[in-house]
């Protein structure tokens, strides 16, 4: 299984994903560029990563203009083949904004930029990113946007819900999910949601800076673990 | 033919608009009270070149609908005049 981390003008959580993919997951890991047209040496065991920070600035809304790139159209047909694509915070944003996902990420309710550890409640292991996880088992894992507001229409929440497409909320050390544990404001306290089809992940928290013991918390692992876990699994 | 589009971009009334809200409630220390309500949006000026006002017409409205607003969360409205 072959990981490539997308770069765009703007990426700046791209190496310390590479480094937990290659380094600490020892996968091997390739960068693609947003002006890439295609994704030869992709198959549908491998997965693309779209990484944290501010894609082409955030400029207009955030997430819009890469969704707009050269690479997204390939990213596109690749998940349209069942290929696997993960968004992590921008990258989430950029997928809602590409289509790949529904709804939208809108600005914290407190208008703060938010930098702090929060808890996840995992709400569908039965996925390839969740895989190793049980349900209701509680991630630490930390946060770092101005725009991490999930929000979607209530009939598409309805849908979300129904299909089990809801992977995370945010809730207290416990597994409380409430209001006082929302730290953006998003919609039924959502922080991570995959598609219909559970190949294309998007969250907001950023595991790759939770994966190692010299960072102090190494709740973020079991995402990455899971993802390779499924290939193994499938092949 | 040579167009100019005025495109007003508003966040939807019932999504909550932090930045106006945070406008809002900081109006009063220029002493402007009676403020209700702040909504902030984005007005986007486009110069462009079109055979008709039609085409002219056609060519913002997918700009509008396809890049410059997300329908989830905004609506658009814009002007056309001869630039």
């Amino acid at each position: 299984m072959k990981f490539g981390v997308v770069v765009f003008p703007g990426s700046n959580c791209d190496d310390d994903m590479i480094h937990v993919l290659g380094d600490v997951m020892k996968s091997e890991v390739v960068k693609v560029w947003h002006k890439d047209t295609g994704l030869p040496g992709f198959n549908t065991s491998d997965c693309i990563v779209l990484p944290g920070g501010f894609a082409y600035g955030d400029y207009l809304r955030c997430g819009a203009l890469a969704g707009l790139s050269p690479i997204m159209s390939a990213v596109k047909d690749f998940a349209a083949k069942g290929g696997m694509v993960v968004g992590i915070c921008n990258g989430f944003q950029v997928l809602c904004e590409a289509g790949l996902l529904p709804g939208v990420l809108l600005a914290n309710s407190s208008q703060k930029f938010i930098c702090k550890n929060i808890h996840l409640k995992i709400e569908n292991n039965e996925t390839p990113f969740t895989r190793l996880t049980s349900k209701g088992d509680v991630l630490k894992i930390p946060i770092a946007h101005a725009e991490g507001r999930y929000y979607a229409d209530e009939n598409i929440l309805g849908q979300l819900e129904m299909n089990n497409q809801v992977l995370f909320r945010y809730c207290s050390p416990t597994g409380e999910v409430a209001d006082e544990y929302n730290p953006n404001g998003a919609s039924r306290n959502i922080a991570g949601i995959c598609n219909e089809g559970r190949n294309v992940f998007g969250m907001m928290p950023h595991p790759e800076r939770a994966s190692e013991e010299i960072l102090g918390n190494t709740d973020g692992r079991i995402l990455f673990e899971s993802l390779l876990n499924h290939v193994l699994e499938s092949a | 033919m040579k167009f100019l589009a005025e495109i007003e971009i508003m966040p939807h009334k019932e999504l909550l608009d932090p930045q106006g809200k945070t406008v809002a409630k900081n109006l009063k220390y220029i002493n402007i009270d009676g403020v209700e309500d702040v909504r902030i949006g984005k007005h986007i000026k486009i110069t462009l070149e079109a055979d008709s006002q039609d085409d002219a017409t056609e060519k913002v409205k997918t700009a509008c609908e396809k890049v410059l607003s997300n329908p989830i969360m905004e609506s658009f409205h814009f002007t056309l005049s001869e630039a």
